[in-house]
C-alpha cells in the first residue's frame, strides 16, 4: 500500500512540473516555428493559418503545400537582419571578455578576502542582482547623457572640455552589458576560486615562481570551470539582449533582440520575427548544450 | 590578515564595489533633486514622491506587479521544488534528460524568444492576454530559477533522514513535509524571493504577454523612460530598491539567526 502512494507521489512529483514546461515551454517553441513558416498578412492575428487541424487530413495537405521558406530567404536577403545577428554576436563576445577582466579581480578579492569577510562580500554582489535590471539600465541614461554626471565630473576634473558622446553608441552597451551582468560573472569565478588550494601558490613562489608565472600557470588554469560558467552566463543572454541597446545603445546599435521586438511590435510582421526568433535559437543551441552539459557534469562532480 | 589579502585584493573590490553601487546611489540621490533635470542638483525635496503617488497609472501598475510578483511567486515555488525534488531523488525515468532541459533552459533563454512564444501560444489557442497570460508566464521562467535553487540544497540533504522517517512508518508525504521541507526551506523563501523579485522587474516577457488592462510597473516604467528621463521614476525605483534591499538583508539576516540557532541545537546535545 505505502508502496503504491510512493508510486503515485513520484509519478504527480514529476508529472505536474514536467507538464506544466512542456506546455508552456516546449510548445510554445513549435508554434513559432510553424509560424515563421506561415505568410504574413493583414488581420488579427496578422498571419495566415498553418496547419489548422480544424480541416482534416485533405487540409493538412494543401496547407503543407502552402508552407513557405520565404521568411528564413528574406531574413538572409536583407543585409539588416545578418547585420544584426552578426553584430549581437561581436557586442555579446566583446562584452563578455570585457565583464571578464573586471569581474575575475573582484571574484578574486572575495576568495583572498578573510573568510568573516566573504558572507557580506557575496550579498554585496548578489543585491545588485535583486534590483531591477531596467532601473539599473536607466541609471546609467543619467550616467551617460552629454550633459550627464560623468561628462560633468571629469569637466569638472578639467581632463575634457567637450563632452563625451557615450550615450547612444556601441560602447555605452559595453558598459550596460558589463554592469548588469557582473554579478553573474563573479559568482561562478569566486565559486572556483574559494575552492583553490592555496598553498600551491606558496609552494610555487617558495620554488621561485613569481607571482605573475604562478597566476597564469596555476590560480586560472584552477579556475577555468568558472571562467567557462561565467562567460555562458554573460554571453548567452546577452546575445538577445534588448533592454541594454534599446535604452543605451540609440537607434545606431544593431541588435537582434531589438530588431525582433521592433519587428514585432512596430512593423507587426508576426512571421518574420518567428524566424528571427527561430535563426536566434539555432544559433544559441551549441552553447546552451554545452553550459547544460558542463552543468551538469559540475553538479555530478559535487554530488 | 592584510599580508595575505594584499593591497591589490583590497583595490579591486572597492573599485568594483564603488561600479556596481555608484549608479544606484546617484540614481537615490537624484530621487530628491528639487529641479526636473535629473542631472542638475537645485536643492532636497521629496516632491517627486508625492507626483509619483499622485500618478493614478504609476499606482495601478504596482498593484497589478504586485499582485502577479505575488501569484507567481508562489505558483513557481511549488512547481519548481517539485521539479528540483523530481531531478535529484528520481534519477531514473523516461524523458528525465528532456525534462532536466527544458527546467534549466529557460535560465538562458533569451527573453525576447520566451515572450514571443508563449504570446503565440496564447493566441493559437485563443486565450485573452492580460493578468493570467503575464502571469502564466512569470510562473515558467521564475519555476526554474527556483528549481535550481532547491536543487542545490537537495543535493547536500542527508538522505538517511528521509529515509529512517520512511522507515519508522512515515508516508513518502509525511517524510517530505515533516524531514525534507523544514532542512531545505532556506532554499525555498530564497526561490521564492527570487522568483518574486523576477517578476517584480520583467519588462520584455510581460510586454508580449500582456494585453489591455494588465500593463505592469516595468512596463509603464519603459514607456516613461523612453519619453525622456524625470526624476519621478528615479523616485519609483529607490521605493522598488528600497524593498528589495529591506527584504533581502531581512532573509539574510533570518536566515543567519536559523544556522545560530541550529548550530547552539547541535552543541546542547
Amino acid at each position: 500500500m505505502a508502496r503504491l502512494f510512493s508510486m503515485i507521489g513520484s509519478r504527480f512529483v514529476i508529472a505536474v512540473p514536467y507538464l506544466w514546461l512542456l506546455v508552456f515551454f516546449l510548445v510554445p517553441f513549435f508554434i513559432v516555428f510553424k509560424i515563421s513558416l506561415s505568410q504574413t498578412a493583414i488581420a488579427m492575428p496578422p498571419y495566415l493559418p498553418v496547419f489548422g487541424l480544424e480541416e482534416g487530413g485533405s487540409g493538412f495537405v494543401r496547407n503543407l503545400r502552402d508552407l513557405s521558406f520565404e521568411n528564413y530567404l528574406w531574413l538572409f536577403e536583407d543585409a539588416l537582419y545578418v547585420n544584426a545577428y552578426l553584430s549581437s554576436l561581436v557586442i555579446a563576445a566583446v562584452s563578455t571578455l570585457l565583464t571578464l577582466l573586471v569581474g575575475y579581480p573582484i571574484a578574486y578579492g572575495m576568495a583572498r578576502a578573510p573568510a568573516g569577510l566573504r558572507p557580506l562580500l557575496l550579498m554585496l554582489v548578489i543585491l545588485p542582482f535583486w534590483t531591477s535590471f531596467l532601473i539599473r539600465v536607466y541609471a546609467w541614461i543619467g550616467i551617460l547623457k552629454p550633459e550627464g554626471l560623468l561628462n560633468q565630473f571629469l569637466a569638472f576634473l578639467g581632463i575634457i572640455d567637450q563632452p563625451l558622446v557615450i550615450l547612444n553608441t556601441t560602447s555605452a552597451v559595453y558598459i550596460g552589458i558589463v554592469y548588469s551582468y557582473l554579478p553573474f560573472m563573479v559568482l561562478p569565478l569566486y565559486a572556483a576560486l574559494e575552492k583553490m588550494d592555496y598553498s600551491l601558490i606558496e609552494a610555487a613562489q617558495d620554488l621561485g615562481c613569481p607571482p605573475l608565472a604562478a597566476f597564469w600557470k596555476i590560480t586560472f588554469p584552477l579556475s577555468l570551470p568558472g571562467v567557462v560558467a561565467g562567460c555562458m552566463l554573460v554571453f548567452i543572454p546577452a546575445v538577445g539582449e534588448f533592454v541594454i541597446p534599446d535604452l543605451l545603445g540609440g537607434s545606431r546599435t544593431l541588435m537582434i533582440g531589438k530588431t525582433l521586438w521592433d519587428e514585432f511590435f512596430f512593423n507587426r510582421d508576426w512571421p518574420v520575427s518567428s524566424a528571427v526568433a527561430v535563426v536566434l535559437l539555432l544559433i544559441l543551441v551549441v552553447p546552451i548544450a554545452y553550459f547544460q552539459r558542463a552543468q551538469a557534469r559540475a553538479r555530478e562532480q559535487e554530488s | 590578515m592584510a599580508g595575505t589579502w594584499g593591497r591589490f585584493n583590497v583595490v579591486a573590490l572597492a573599485l568594483g564595489f564603488a561600479f556596481l553601487y555608484l549608479p544606484i546611489v546617484l540614481l537615490v540621490i537624484y530621487s530628491f533633486n528639487e529641479s526636473r533635470l535629473v542631472t542638475v542638483w537645485a536643492g532636497f525635496s521629496t516632491k517627486w514622491y508625492v507626483a509619483m503617488l499622485n500618478n493614478r497609472g504609476l499606482m495601478d501598475a504596482a498593484w497589478v506587479t504586485a499582485r502577479v510578483a505575488f501569484l507567481s511567486a508562489t505558483v513557481a515555488t511549488v512547481l519548481g521544488t517539485m521539479a528540483a525534488v523530481a531531478l535529484t531523488r528520481y534519477t531514473r525515468f523516461r524523458g528525465r534528460l528532456l525534462f532536466s532541459g527544458i527546467v534549466f533552459a529557460p535560465l538562458v533563454m533569451p527573453e525576447v524568444i520566451t515572450g514571443l512564444s508563449l504570446l503565440l501560444l496564447f493566441v493559437a489557442i485563443n486565450f485573452d492576454r492580460g493578468f493570467a497570460t503575464v502571469t502564466i508566464a512569470h510562473i515558467t521562467f521564475s519555476m526554474c530559477f527556483v528549481a535550481v535553487v532547491v536543487q542545490s540544497r537537495l543535493i547536500t540533504f542527508d538522505r538517511s533522514l528521509e529515509e529512517a522517517a520512511l522507515d519508522l512508518g512515515a508516508t513518502p508525504v509525511k517524510a517530505f513535509f515533516q524531514v525534507t521541507l523544514p532542512v531545505i526551506l532556506p532554499a525555498v523563501i530564497a526561490g521564492w524571493m527570487l522568483a518574486f523579485t523576477l517578476s517584480l522587474d520583467d519588462l520584455v516577457i510581460a510586454s508580449f504577454t500582456s494585453g489591455p488592462g494588465a500593463t505592469t510597473l516595468p512596463m509603464k516604467i519603459y514607456s516613461q523612460v523612453r519619453l525622456g528621463v524625470t526624476p519621478e521614476i528615479n523616485a519609483v525605483s529607490t521605493v522598488l530598491i528600497a524593498i528589495v534591499a529591506v527584504g533581502v538583508v531581512v532573509a539574510s539576516l533570518a536566515n543567519k539567526r536559523q544556522d545560530v540557532l541550529r548550530q547552539r541545537e547541535a552543541g546542547g546535545e
